[in-house]
Formats: C-alpha cells, structure tokens, sequence
C-alpha cells in the first residue's frame, strides 16, 4: 500500500510525529496526575485534553481554578496562551485552504505544536506535493501523536489518585512549564519578553484572581515585538 | 479547588470552543491574505510572555511551603531553565528540574 502516493504520504507523516510520543507522553500523563490532584473527576480531565486538546493552556486554566480565579478570567487567561495557534492556522492556510470544509475543520482541531511544525517544514520543503498528499502527510503525523495524548491523559488521571504529597508534584507545574519556555529564548526579543513578564507577574502579584498574569502577558507581548522591531528579527 | 461541576464544564467547554476558533481562524476563512506584520510580531510572543507570568510566583512563593521562599524550588527552577535553554530540549529540562528538586528536597530534608 505505500506504492499510492497518498499511503506513502501517510506514513511519512507517521514515522516523523511518533518522536514526539517522547513528549507527549509524560506531559499527559502529567496533565492526568495534576488535574486529578487539583480535584478534577476522571471525566473533567478527559474533557480537558478531548475538547481543548492544547497542554500549556489546560495546565494554566486548572492553575487558575485552583487559585479561584472567576470563570472569565481563567478562559481569557488559557486563551491568551493559545493566541499562537492562530498563527499557525494562518500559516497552513496556503497549503491547506483549498480542502473542504469539513477537512479543513478537523485539521484546526489537531492543530498543535508538534503537527504544525513537522507540517510547515514538510510543505516549505516540497511544494510540488498534492492537496491530497499533504493532507494524508497531515494526517499521519496526527496519528501517533493526539490519540496517545488522551491515553496519557487517562493514566496520568488514574495514577493521579495513588500518588501521595511527598512527591511534591505541587512543582511538577512549574517545571514542565519553565521546560518548555526555556528553549524558546532563542533571540534578545524573547528573552526580553520573557523577564518582562516575570518582573511585572511579581510586581502585581498582588493583584486578586491572578489578574497580573494576563497584564504581566500582555506588556511582555509589546515587549518583545518593540525589541524585534529595534534588533531585527536575528534567530 | 472550590468550582462547582457546572462552573468547570462551562469552562471545560468554552475552553474547548475557543481554541478551535483560534485555530479555525484562518484555515476557516481561507484567509489566503497575510497577516499583518504589526500582529505577527505579537502572536510570536505569546507563549514566552504568558507561561512565564504564570510560574514566576509559583517559584519564589510556593504555596507548598506556605509562600516562604524555598531554595530547593528555586534551585530545581534554574537547574529546569539552563538545561532547556542550553540543550532546547523539553524533557531534559523537566528531568534536571525533577533531579533537582528531589535531590534539593532530600539534602536539605
């Protein structure tokens, strides 16, 4: 079968998203354990990576509900962290808009890190593949990567009962979260963003409701376009 | 945490909406046009400029410890952000800040 262009663009697709099993899967699990331990029920957990199916946004929207901040404030909150992801979907746009609708409607749903990266490098590198072509790529990727990202949800929701607060997981949080800005300060522009929004994130801590996160994220978004805009965008 | 199971489940859901719009944006639109550059420049800095206003007060006041200070936390936040930035890889850094912290945890008892 991987004589069809389109089985051959499939599994392509495959072979490059499984790597990311390496961290898609502790991360669900990780989601599991810490919603759990927040006080969600196995169905809410579920329904956080199946509805939102975004990791980053769901680990600050359960922060927030657990520091009782009002229901608006955690949505625009977890919003403001997925802001990026309209990015992406402009991005694919080009390669993808001339689907259907409904193709195009499930390819947003799975719109994440991992398969917009392998997307956007694979179709920059061969413009010559087909609509179709790219979609089975699109699809393939998605294949090892979201459905595992439920299962590990579920095993970290089932584990997420057993484990005991020695484990000081109350920092699992934070480290997962400084894990993956860490290699994101690749230039000034976002190194400067980033103390930005700790320094005014401190400043107002005490701000009720954890409002001083969506300003500290707000002035540190100007920030870190003002020093783009001055340096040059030098990666 | 206090939510009741109609407040999580709206926000569950609205969550869930929201960022399928978010992502249906342009893909939705056919949006062939680009986006404006003013608008780029800003979306690119929305994880670092959000995920880091979330953490800063988890590391120096950390509600485990009653928000006194504590050093093994704000060690294992270091170890997890220079082994990041130097390797920019994801889970070598959450395993230096996890090394970190248990070790930390269990010196300083």
């Amino acid at each position: 079968m991987t004589a069809s262009p389109l089985g051959s663009a499939y599994w392509t697709g495959f072979r490059h998203g499984a790597p990311f099993l390496l961290v898609i899967l502790p991360f669900g699990l990780l989601f599991g354990v810490v919603g759990t331990e927040a006080g969600l029920n196995i169905a809410e957990v579920m329904g956080f990576s199946v509805l939102v199916i975004a990791g980053a946004a769901q680990f600050t929207a359960v922060q927030l509900m657990v520091d009782q901040a009002p229901t608006v404030l955690v949505l625009v909150t977890a919003l403001a962290v997925n802001l990026r992801m309209a990015m992406y979907s402009a991005a694919l746009t080009p390669h993808l808009g001339g689907a259907p609708l409904w193709q195009r409607a499930l390819a947003a749903y799975f719109l994440v890190d991992q398969t917009y990266a392998l997307a956007q490098a694979r179709y920059d590198s061969r413009p010559e593949m087909t609509l179709g072509e790219r979609l089975a790529y699109y699809a393939g990727s998605i294949t090892p990567v979201c459905p595992m990202w439920y299962a590990a949800t579920l095993a970290g929701a089932l584990a997420g009962q057993a484990i005991p607060p020695e484990f000081a997981l109350d920092f699992a949080v934070p480290i997962t979260f400084l894990a993956m800005v860490a290699p994101a300060l690749r230039t000034l522009a976002h190194v400067a963003a980033a103390g930005t929004s700790v320094a005014v994130a401190l400043t107002l801590a005490v701000l009720p409701y954890q409002a001083g996160v969506l300003i500290a994220g707000l002035v540190a978004m100007i920030v870190g376009a003002q020093v783009e805009l001055r340096m040059g965008n030098r990666e | 945490m206090t939510q009741s199971s109609l407040e999580i489940w709206t926000i569950i859901i609205l969550l869930g909406i929201g960022t399928f719009l978010i992502r249906f944006s342009f893909l939705g639109m056919i949006g062939e046009r680009p986006l404006p550059d003013w608008l780029l420049r800003h979306l690119r800095y929305t994880p670092v400029a959000v995920l880091p206003a979330l953490v800063a007060p988890m590391v120096v006041w950390p509600q485990a410890t009653g928000g006194e200070t504590d050093p093994a936390r704000m060690l294992a936040a270091l170890a997890t952000l220079g082994v990041g930035h130097v390797t920019k890889n994801v889970l070598a850094a959450i395993g230096a800040g996890a090394v970190t912290l248990y070790g930390m945890l269990f010196l300083l008892g």
